[in-house]
């Protein structure tokens, strides 16, 4: 139930992916090294343009990734088809993009 | 467990589907063990001595036509080069229709969709040359011609999509035996129907569906390997893509 667009999407989207992930693990097991808490670490990531990008490109490409796999494993498994697929599609993506997005302007502003 | 029936002969337990569209269930049949015996072999025993009504199919009976193809304890097996010794399960075989296709009467399927499916992935050959132009000349160690040769040899078995899961859970899917024929020909140098084929194999039930698990290359009998002409489609449409010529 995909094509080549979509297809592509989640290829790229998960090369993307892969070196936030490790990004992001490594800066959390570093910055509380020290026992930073909450606040502290507030403190550094308020107005910062640099972690803004990063955590608004992670939530971008795994909106993308997540919605294309679990289009593929509902057509697959639940039988999904047709319009019914496209709507749980975009609903996956665009909810995520939301809930990703609070985060990052939680953390950010 | 094996039984002797008369004189000392082995006898093996057999099931075999019997029914047709609307359903149907398995007939036990006992047939007599026999040396170098295959499957095929057994099915024919079955209806020459047992019931004449059986139907199945079968052509060449010695791997070459692709016709016999049949589910034997589980699994797709091409039935004429199968021998019993090999896959015989506590002296039991459940011979059954290929999985993912529609079943005309007993063990013969309808393999319309099958087919239908190459002709979808552009299976056909395009011409680029007519018979007054020069024959062209393919080394046999350039990279396309080895590609070709690693697929070219599929006798249209459906064994392999009867092995794939993708198949069972998306019936639109293409399906290894149909995308690893449109691999052969994007690998031939001759056609010139390239684009309009790069497009029908990257439709939504096109080579992007495959899960690279490799049930078709477990099972193809003529160890063809359809997963990776797979994933040379999806190499080559994700170029074409990118570059904008698909
Ligand atoms: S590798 Fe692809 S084509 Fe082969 S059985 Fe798996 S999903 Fe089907
Ligand atoms: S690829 Fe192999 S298993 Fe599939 S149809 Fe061809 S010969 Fe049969
Ligand atoms: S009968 Fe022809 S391949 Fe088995």
């Amino acid at each position: 139930m995909i094509g080549v667009r979509l297809y592509l999407a989640q290829r790229i989207s998960a090369m993307i992916m892969a070196p936030l992930v490790l990004i992001h693990l490594v800066t959390i097991i570093y910055a509380v090294q020290g026992g930073l808490d909450a606040a502290e670490i507030l403190s550094r990531t308020r107005g910062s343009v640099v972690w803004g990008a990063l955590y608004a490109l992670f939530v971008l490409t795994v909106s993308v990734h997540a919605a294309i796999g679990l289009r593929v494993v509902s057509h697959e498994w639940l039988k999904l088809r047709g319009t019914g697929l496209d709507v749980l599609t975009w609903v996956v993506g665009l909810g995520l993009m939301l809930l990703g997005g609070r985060a990052v302007v939680a953390v950010i502003m | 467990m094996a039984r002797r029936l008369g004189l000392h002969q082995e006898v093996l337990q057999v099931n075999v589907w019997r029914g047709n569209a609307s359903g149907g269930k398995h007939c036990h049949y006992e047939v007599p063990s026999l040396e170098s015996q295959t499957i095929l072999d057994v099915v024919t025993w079955i209806q020459r001595n047992l019931d004449p009504k059986l139907s199945y199919r079968f052509a060449c009976r010695v791997g070459m036509c692709g016709t016999c193809a049949m589910m034997v304890n589980g699994k797709p097996r091409w039935t004429c080069r199968t021998h019993v010794r090999k896959v015989l399960d506590n002296n039991t075989l459940t011979i059954e229709p290929l999985r993912n296709l529609p079943v005309i009467k007993d063990l013969a399927c309808d393999m319309s969709e099958f087919f239908d499916k190459w002709d979808r992935a552009q299976g056909r050959f395009h011409p680029s040359k007519t018979r007054s132009d020069d024959v062209v000349r393919i080394p046999p160690t350039s990279v396309h011609r080895t590609q070709v040769d690693a697929a070219i040899e599929c006798i249209n078995c459906a064994i392999c999509y009867a092995a794939c899961d993708v198949v069972q859970w998306n019936p639109d899917y293409l399906g290894p035996a149909a995308l690893n024929r449109a691999w052969t020909l994007v690998n031939d140098v001759r056609d010139n129907n390239q684009t309009v084929r790069l497009r029908a194999v990257s439709s939504d039930a096109g080579c992007h569906n495959c899960h690279s698990h490799q049930s078709c290359t477990t099972y193809c009998p003529n160890e063809i390997n359809p997963t990776a002409s797979i994933a040379g489609l999806k190499r080559a449409t994700a170029k074409a893509t990118l570059s904008g010529k698909i």
